[in-house]
């Protein structure tokens, strides 16, 4: 039995109050006492990064209503969070309604989705919530019965004390419940006694959204409402110098065309304020199709801009300089320009042992370099935003995958006190890292304030592709020394980007080699870049897994068997003691895919296969890859997933996650390309930015999670980096040829 | 501006728009039927779909001025319940993840299925593969596809 405190920390807390029309609501913001992932830079984030905040309201109807903390962006944890609370609140999930937790709520909590930490940072504070309320209720009724409340027990979402025979559903008990203190501490479920957690439940808003219901932000509607739309520099490097709205202010229902500046110049950018350009030419009218027009008609100078400063303020509240380079950048200086940082020296992440001396013994050396380009993200929702800023207060709605940060830069921006500020939650059609960055919030701000009127800003697709918070490009060398016998004697990996670097350098498999050495390097750009489904592990992923395959075939070795034997170097006699992976869990994820795509039996047949596995954002993944090819075209046949996240929520949203991931990895490794030619980005459409397919998805995917009792961890990222490394090794046994630069089926094309 | 006589959804509906409107933004934005989603502009993702006398059409790239008589069905009205076979098995097969392509998806499927109700995998693909899902429900989509097609 699991007892908990219901108090963490300093700040957080339950709350529990009546509702005025009968009833009970527990709102609850608990800390859950987690560290944030390693990877996410520790010393950077605050103390409450794993902040939530919820609700539990239950009427004296009996109406069950729990609200999900965190905005939703498709992982469906809209789903899988209230799932937690109504298994240990004790109701029947089919009665329970869910709703979207509001943002801005008193002692707001963080509410962030992003870094795959939303189940694991709200396990439990969503357990404790739900357990709370359940004991309030136990107590309500032993006091109305005045029976001792250990005879009293629950079963969904009724109260029974078996002896005497009575009985109450959980709504009639809500308003004493509500009069009950909250507990100092609560005693959780055994996971043997589960019995919402681990059953596959369906997604809570999927008839709205195949009826078509207004979810997102692009669907917000109020009355007056007018449509801007920016016009942004065309390349990266440029900014705004004149412009002429002479024609475009006479067109039909348009009112309004002026520029705006997003950020003042003394401003000092917090986390996440990342934006491309600070000033945009603005048009506002009456509809979306009017404001489009007039745009084209813009006559608009750009000139380049100078080497730039810019101020940024860690958590901390610590001020640095940042110098974004002048300059109009060429894709193919950029990839001259990593293939230079390659050869040279650079910052030392890790070193183990010897590895120098290591490498001039060798008997064989392996080397082989990575690299992949820039990607957008493009959700499928382009970037938006509903704003209304009044003198007194403003309101806002926005697809946005956390809005805290943001609330403070709009307040700063506006003038007006962060209380003043309401912002909305609404459905994400996708983020993958892009809705973290809400500068467009702060455009929508200023432009209403300016206007004096509701607006919505509406990014085109073009505008969302080509004025992005992009995916870095990479490379990596990777080399490794061979002695006379095959044993692997020493293990070097270099790695870099524009403008940071992909290294982890505690990943494995550092800590399964005696001689290691780990170096990173970065290349200034102005080319904006952020978050993009799991960071830097998207491409190292790819090319460890890909360059660790190539070193077991060198070795003689089978590329799984390989891994396993690094593995158990990694547990009985791990080097250094900064590895941030459990060799243990790692090799499980291994043994399981091995064992479900029949590894071992298909050895000797004509299936061309590929594995690969990975660590990241607190889970284990594997994935073996099998592909086919008849006259030149290439089919991915099946892929089989391994995935061990502890104990898993809802196994159906989780298996939807994966096979989400497998194909959104397959997807970019094959096609996805972000080019620049004088800073200006080739691809700005889905005509030239070629978006994997259906009739590229693999014909079946099979995932299987590990079983265990481990709490909770992520999964809307890590299947996604080893994918590529699958894709890659199958290739080579397709067609023989090994790929090292993404994407690898070359240059977009468009598909129509 | 002009004004069009629109039959959307069974009802008569009447607009006064720049006649060079894609009806997209005239279900968007004059008729809040918002159901039906911009994804590109430019015919290439499926977001828009719409129901054009039956058959499936990109809303985005379709003026209004282009309509005249043809109905217009919108996922609003693909069914009154939200019960048409593909929503059904759609659920079933719990394909949504965002959710911000599926009602492209739908009425594409919808359309596809009504002229070819026993469709191969490949026919499945071909007439797909125009819809992009960036969640990437692409199986899901093709075994609900696969369900509907048994209603």
């Amino acid at each position: 039995m699991t007892i908990l405190k219901t108090t963490y920390n300093r700040r957080s807390f339950l709350k529990a109050s009546a509702l005025s029309s009968g009833g009970l609501m527990l709102s609850f913001s608990l800390l859950t006492g987690f560290k944030p992932t390693p990877g996410l830079g520790e010393d950077q984030l605050p103390e409450e990064w794993f902040e939530l905040n919820s609700y539990i309201k239950i009427t004296e109807k009996n109406e069950i209503i729990i609200f999900s903390p965190n905005p939703e962006f498709g992982q469906n944890l809209m789903t899988s969070m209230p799932m937690i609370v109504a298994e240990e609140l004790d109701v029947d999930w089919e009665k329970v309604t869910v709703e979207q937790a509001p943002f801005n709520i008193p002692n707001f909590g963080r509410q962030f989705t992003g870094g795959s930490q939303s189940i694991r940072s709200g396990w439990q504070a969503l357990r404790t919530a739900g357990a709370s309320a359940k004991y309030m209720l136990v107590q309500a009724a032993a006091e109305t019965w005045k029976l001792p409340a250990a005879e009293i027990i629950t079963q969904e979402g009724v109260l029974y004390h078996k002896i005497s025979g009575k009985s109450a559903t959980y709504g009639e008990m809500a308003s004493a419940a509500a009069k009950i203190p909250v507990p100092k501490e609560v005693k959780l479920k055994e996971v043997k006694d589960f019995k919402i957690i681990g059953t596959p439940c369906k997604n809570v808003e999927g008839n709205k959204i195949v009826t078509g219901k207004p979810m997102f932000g692009i669907d917000y509607h109020k009355e007056g409402t007018l449509i801007a739309m920016v016009a942004h520099p065309p390349a990266f490097g440029m900014k705004l110098k004149s412009f002429d709205a002479t024609a475009a202010k006479a067109m039909p229902g348009i009112k309004d065309v002026f520029d705006i500046q997003v950020y003042k110049e003394d401003y000092s950018q917090i986390a996440f304020d990342t934006r491309t350009f600070n000033n945009l030419v603005v048009v506002v009218g009456n509809s979306t199709w009017e404001v489009m027009k007039a745009k084209k008609t813009l006559k608009i100078e750009w000139e380049a801009f100078e080497d730039t400063i810019e101020i940024q303020k860690n958590f901390r509240g610590e001020k640095q300089e940042l110098t974004i380079p002048a300059g109009l950048e060429n894709s193919s200086d950029h990839y001259k320009k990593m293939e230079e940082l390659s050869a040279k020296s650079a910052k030392v992440a890790r070193k183990d042992g010897d590895p120098e001396t290591a490498f001039k013994n060798a008997d064989q050396i392996l080397e082989r370099t990575y690299t992949a380009p820039f990607l957008a993200h493009n959700c499928m929702e382009p970037l938006n935003c509903f704003a209304h800023v009044t003198a007194e207060k403003a309101e806002l709605a926005a697809p946005i995958q956390v809005a805290e940060f943001i609330e403070t830069t709009i307040a700063a921006r506006i003038g007006l006190p962060v209380e003043k500020i309401d912002i909305q939650f609404t459905r994400m059609g996708g983020g993958f890292g892009r809705r973290a960055y809400a500068h467009f919030m702060v455009e929508a701000a200023v432009i209403s304030q300016k206007m004096n009127a509701p607006i919505k800003l509406m990014y085109t697709r073009e505008d969302d592709m080509t004025y992005g918070i992009y995916r870095p490009t990479y490379q990596a060398t990777y080399r490794a020394a061979l002695d006379k016998n095959k044993n692997l004697i020493g293990f070097h990996v270099k790695a870099g980007g524009i403008p940071e670097s992909p290294l982890h350098a505690n990943r494995f498999p550092a800590g399964a080699i005696d001689n290691y050495l780990a170096e990173e390097w970065s290349i200034p750009s102005n080319i904006t870049i952020g978050a993009f489904r799991a960071p830097r592990s998207n491409f190292i992923a790819g090319a460890e897994q890909s360059f660790l395959d190539e070193l077991a075939e060198a070795m003689g070795k089978d590329p799984i068997d390989f891994r396993l034997e690094l593995l158990q170097r990694a547990k009985t006699n791990p080097v250094g003691t900064k590895n941030d992976y459990d060799a243990d869990r790692y090799a499980g994820v291994l043994e399981l895919v091995k064992e479900k795509s029949d590894w071992v039996k298909n050895k000797n047949t004509k299936i061309s296969r590929g594995v690969a596995a990975y660590f990241c954002h607190n889970s284990y993944a594997a994935h073996v890859l099998e592909m086919s090819v008849k006259e030149g075209e290439i089919t991915v046949e099946k892929v089989t997933s391994a995935l061990d996240c502890g104990i898993v929520i809802n196994p159906l949203s989780a298996s939807n996650m994966v096979e989400g991931a497998v194909i959104d990895g397959i997807g970019n490794a094959f096609y996805g390309v972000l080019t620049f030619k004088d800073g200006k980005p080739d691809q700005s459409n889905f005509n030239n930015y070629r978006m994997i397919r259906i009739s590229e998805a693999p014909k079946a995917i099979n995932v299987h999670f590990v079983k265990n009792e481990i709490a909770p961890t992520g999964l809307g990222e890590p299947p996604f980096p080893p994918i590529f490394g699958a894709l890659a090794n199958a290739l080579y046994q397709a067609t023989g040829k090994r790929h090292y630069s993404q994407p690898f089926l070359g240059e977009a094309q468009p598909t129509e | 501006m002009a004004i069009f006589n629109l039959n959307i959804n069974g009802k008569k509906q009447q607009v006064d728009v720049d006649p060079t409107t894609p009806m997209l933004w005239v279900l968007r934005d004059h008729l809040n039927l918002v159901g039906t989603k911009y994804g590109c502009g430019i015919a290439q993702c499926g977001a828009c779909t719409i129901h054009l006398d039956g058959t499936a059409v990109r809303s985005c790239s379709l003026p209004v001025s282009a309509i005249g008589n043809k109905a217009i069905t919108t996922i609003e009205g693909l069914s009154e319940n939200g019960d048409h076979p593909v929503q059904k098995a759609w659920i079933e097969h719990d394909v949504p993840q965002c959710g911000y392509c599926q009602a492209g998806q739908i009425m594409t499927a919808a359309a596809f299925l009504k002229k070819n109700p026993n469709p191969t995998e490949a026919e499945i693909e071909a007439a797909m593969n125009g819809n992009i899902c960036r969640c990437a429900t692409y199986t899901r989509i093709k075994a609900a596809i696969k369900t509907a097609a048994k209603m």
